[in-house]
């Protein structure tokens, strides 16, 4: 979306999408229900999917919904109810009182930094003009903008990651294979 | 929209971190780095707003390790609840001494 000043409604839905999201992460870390912290951890990311939309990565924010929403937080509903550990009262998973106090500082000392992060300012030199992205969406759809640097620039990485992908898909299924002494007990 | 973008992912990620310190359960554990995962990708696509598609470009690979990243770590966790018959973290201790 191509703007000088930004409109009202653009302003508005982006808020809205990010209270959205920090809430459902609040509901998230807080449900003792294992499958309702799923379905939570999937409305964070539907909503972290509406905001890529809105800061001009169309592209990403559908992998996000295809990707994060779609499968691996569907994988991990399977290994739930895989192990059956769908039931909240059987753990009461919440650590101790020492455990909270190292969370709350950690918690506090990244909030320090959020306000540090807030004030900071973007090195102008190294700024793209106003709009660039969202012209070159325009001009050419969502997808080629990342396509380019992704097959040109960053081919190797691009590369590297099949042998990771490869490394991975070899990893589960060594470590998710029944043992044969497993078997016969 | 830069500023609100790294507020937003830093209080996610600061959520995703207080639940992987207060939370015993592994899958949850598990999921919170998920979430810190996606934080991060928030604030890479709001740099790209600003510095060039690139940001865009990494978020891709972010969520190819992510996705690696969870089949490999749920596949542990099948083992271990194979082992231990539970994914309560604190029962989980064969390395200590």
């Amino acid at each position: 979306m191509v703007h000088n000043e930004l409109p009202l409604f653009y302003v508005f839905h982006f808020y809205l999408f990010g209270v959205i999201a920090i809430a459902s992460a609040l509901a998230f870390v807080t449900r003792r229900s294992p499958v309702a912290a799923v379905l939570w951890l999937v409305n964070t990311m539907f909503s972290l999917a509406a905001m890529y939309v809105l800061l001009d990565a169309h592209f990403i924010g559908v992998i996000q919904v295809l990707v994060y929403a779609g499968a691996i937080m569907v994988v991990f509903l399977f290994v739930i109810m895989l192990l059956n550990l769908g039931h909240a009262s059987e753990i009461n998973d919440a650590r101790g009182l020492g455990w909270k106090l190292a969370a709350g500082l950690v918690g506090l000392a990244l909030l320090a930094q959020v306000f540090a992060l807030t004030r900071a300012q973007v090195p102008e030199k190294l700024a793209l003009p106003e709009n660039t992205v969202a012209n070159q969406v325009a001009a050419q759809g969502a997808i080629a903008p990342i396509a380019g640097p992704l097959f040109n620039q960053y081919l190797l990485a691009f590369e590297v990651t099949s042998v990771l992908l490869l490394a991975a898909v070899v990893g589960a299924v060594v470590l998710g294979k029944r043992r044969e002494s497993a078997h016969a007990r | 929209m830069l500023a609100e973008s790294l507020f937003f992912s830093a209080v996610l990620f600061m959520i995703g971190v207080v639940g992987v310190l207060t939370r015993r359960n592994a899958i949850i554990v598990f999921m919170c780095v998920e979430l810190m995962l996606n934080a991060v990708n928030l604030t890479f696509v709001a740099f790209a707003q600003v510095y060039g598609v690139a940001g865009q470009v990494f978020v891709f690979f972010v969520m190819t390790v992510a996705a690696a990243e969870a089949a490999v770590g749920l596949a542990i966790i099948i083992a271990l609840f194979r082992h231990k018959q539970t994914v309560d973290l604190s029962n989980i201790n064969i390395l200590k001494g």
